[in-house]
């Protein structure tokens, strides 16, 4: 870490160890590249739209469905509540599925280009 | 009421000391740990993101101690005990904004960024004017969070420690004792900062969280064993004793009750919440500090997992004051209900004015404010990097900087950015802590993530784009604020007794963050400057770890 060059930006790519601009361009249009990219966002993008329109359905029921939110479900339990505890559940589930597709689909492939790229770990 | 006050001030000695004491030796571990860090740093690295050393559990704990702020632990439970269901609205928009971090932020700004969120900002743009922007937008945040957080201890610990208006305590009046508090409180944030830099400040968090966990952990199992461990009796309570009934168990009571103005209101606050935590600089910079960006994905689970629990635990908390505190008697305390969880613990250790009630009020007074100082310190390390690494180091010297003059600065910024915070706090005492923190949240929402969103997926995003995209949604959120009703025109306003409000919402999230996506937009397109090879580097690191630092 105490080899950091450039602070934020790629200028210093002359420094031990850093691919070169070439490199990241000839490495941005490599198939298997390109294949890890769309992994990623046909993940992350539809998941990103599914739970956005999840939340701010429940926030617009909050604001304009009351009746329907306030009926009881069991004992003093009402759809609100569990409409709410669902959104944890909702995201605990989307945080776990990530993180099994990524260490399944994402993980081995970006690791494959990492070390094609020069990179030690 | 009165009999409230009475009881409460009975045991205010034994309190007042048990608190003092455990406050004093969270003070004292965390001071150790502080030095014993600052042996550790020797590089900018190390004092800027922990030479990138801590494991995913532990910076999972510490996002968790960065993030559950006083508005959090004493806000949102006071939000349940005094309006019932509403206050759980916050805890969901700041649970689920979680998952916008972790889908599209977490790794690849780990990936690509160095030590600030204005690395990855002005990654393929020019730097100076992209850096000084997000270096702006940074301080911003910050420092309206922060006043929140000191504002908030200002304002506990007359309550905390039991001084009352009137009363004096160790020679000291009320107000004193608040201004002694900030002073006290900015003087150790400032310590752990500029001794301890990320490595000091990151144990910090870790201690706090466990503390914090374990206390509401503790509250909770007693909340539920009074109630058979039924919710629908915990809740059946709550309604009962808050004097609304049903109501308290709907959503309603607090926001969205009253004209359409009221439900975009509510939509308004639900966006801001959920789209600020990605922009957070505090939270970003906290991603630096692990390995690889697969331990930044793990870190985010940790934090989910711990700060999702947090929340279930504050409805038990929030409905358990409200229950058997009851909400009159939390009014009474407090107009804004911030002392109903150390109100239910003193009720659980056994009741106002026994040992025990006095024991554990005294824990979770102490453990609130080891909270606000753990993430005061975390908001000054933010800022202070920004205004050492965007503005000195990259913007104004152009990367032409040693990086121990760069640290030296940083040091100097913390020292600076704590003495500011200092005084605005002991100005701004009479400000609602909650606008501020939403405030925080807007603008980050507004100003940060859509340069953020735009800079790692938007291959023709470009400087004139970055720039506009910070400053448009930045000053459109403070603009919105200051003409709003919580700032002048209602008597619940910061300026009541004047009116320039043309803005009738509480929140500008609804327009100032499509306003930042807007501006964002239409600087680029505007612009010629386009960098294919930069972007092909950015895409590539950011998903691979190739060249990441």
């Amino acid at each position: 870490m105490t080899s950091d060059v450039q602070p934020g930006s790629g200028r210093a790519h002359s420094a031990p160890g850093q691919p070169t601009a070439d490199a990241y361009s000839r490495m941005e249009a490599d198939p298997r590249f390109r294949e890890l990219r769309r992994r990623f966002r046909n993940f992350a993008f539809p998941w990103t739209v599914a739970f956005l329109a999840w939340y701010l359905l429940y926030v617009l029921m909050s604001a304009y469905a009351r009746g329907f939110m306030d009926t009881k479900v069991v004992g003093n339990l009402n759809v609100a509540f569990f409409f709410g505890i669902l959104q944890f559940v909702s995201t605990f589930v989307i945080a776990w599925l990530y993180s099994r597709y990524a260490n399944r689909r994402l993980d081995p492939l970006a690791q494959e280009l990492y070390r094609e790229m020069g990179g030690r770990r | 009421m009165n009999g409230t006050v009475t009881v409460l001030a009975a045991s205010a000695d034994t309190r007042r000391g048990l608190t003092i004491g455990l406050f004093a030796v969270f003070i004292a571990i965390t001071l150790y740990i502080t030095i014993w860090a600052s042996r550790q740093n020797k590089t900018a690295a190390d004092y800027y993101a922990a030479g990138r050393s801590f494991s995913a559990f532990q910076n999972g704990l510490a996002i968790s101690g960065d993030y559950m702020s006083a508005a959090s632990f004493l806000g949102i439970a006071g939000l349940i005990a005094l309006f019932g269901y509403d206050g759980f609205l916050y805890s969901i928009g700041f649970l689920v904004a979680w998952l916008v971090a972790l889908l599209l932020v977490a790794e690849l700004l780990r990936n690509s960024g160095r030590f600030t969120m204005g690395d990855v900002l002005a990654f393929r743009m020019r730097q100076r004017p992209v850096r000084t922007a997000a270096g702006i937008s940074t301080i911003t945040v910050s420092i309206f969070y922060l006043i929140a957080q000191m504002v908030g201890a200002g304002a506990l610990v007359a309550l905390l420690l039991g001084i009352r208006s009137g009363e004096t305590f160790i020679g000291l009046s009320a107000g004193a004792a608040k201004n002694l508090t900030i002073v006290l409180v900015g003087a150790l944030m400032i310590f752990y900062v500029t001794v301890g830099g990320m490595r000091g400040t990151t144990w910090v968090q870790i201690v706090k969280a466990g503390l914090l966990m374990t206390g509401a952990l503790v509250m909770t199992i007693f909340v539920l064993a009074k109630f058979n461990f039924n919710p629908s009796s915990l809740l059946g309570a709550a309604a009962d004793q808050s004097g609304k009934g049903e109501a308290f168990l709907n959503p309603g009571l607090r926001y969205g009750a009253g004209d359409w103005l009221t439900k975009v209101d509510l939509i308004s606050l639900g966006l801001a919440l959920v789209l600020g935590t990605a922009g957070l600089p505090h939270i970003l910079i906290r991603f630096y500090t692990v390995p690889t960006a697969r331990d930044a994905r793990r870190s985010v689970n940790w934090a989910i997992t711990l700060i999702g629990s947090f929340y279930l635990m504050t409805l038990a908390l929030g409905f358990g004051a409200a229950a058997l505190v009851g909400t009159n008697a939390i009014r009474a305390a407090n107009p804004g209900g911030n002392t109903a969880a150390p109100q239910l613990a003193e009720e659980l250790g056994g009741g106002p004015g026994t040992t025990g009630g006095a024991i554990f009020l005294a824990f979770i007074a102490s453990v609130a404010f080891a909270t606000i100082l753990a993430v005061v310190a975390g908001l000054t390390l933010a800022s202070s990097s920004s205004v050492a690494h965007d503005l000195y180091a990259n913007a104004v010297r152009k990367g032409d900087v040693g990086e121990k003059d760069e640290v030296r600065v940083a040091r100097v910024a913390a020292l600076v950015i704590g003495a500011v915070a200092i005084m605005l706090s002991i100005f701004a005492q009479n400000l609602n802590v909650a606008f501020l923190v939403a405030l925080a949240f807007a603008v980050a929402a507004s100003g940060n993530l859509p340069a953020l969103l735009y800079s790692l997926f938007w291959r023709r995003f470009n400087t004139r784009g970055a720039v506009w995209a910070i400053y448009g949604g930045l000053v459109t959120a403070v603009v919105l604020v200051v003409f709003s009703p919580v700032v002048s025109g209602k008597s619940t306003a910061l300026i009541s007794d004047q009116d320039f409000s043309w803005f009738p919402l509480e929140n500008p999230g609804i327009i100032s963050i499509p306003a930042g996506f807007f501006f964002g937009w239409l600087g680029t397109i505007l612009s010629r400057e386009r960098d294919d090879p930069k972007y092909d580097e950015l895409e590539v690191r950011s998903l691979t770890g190739a060249g990441a630092h």
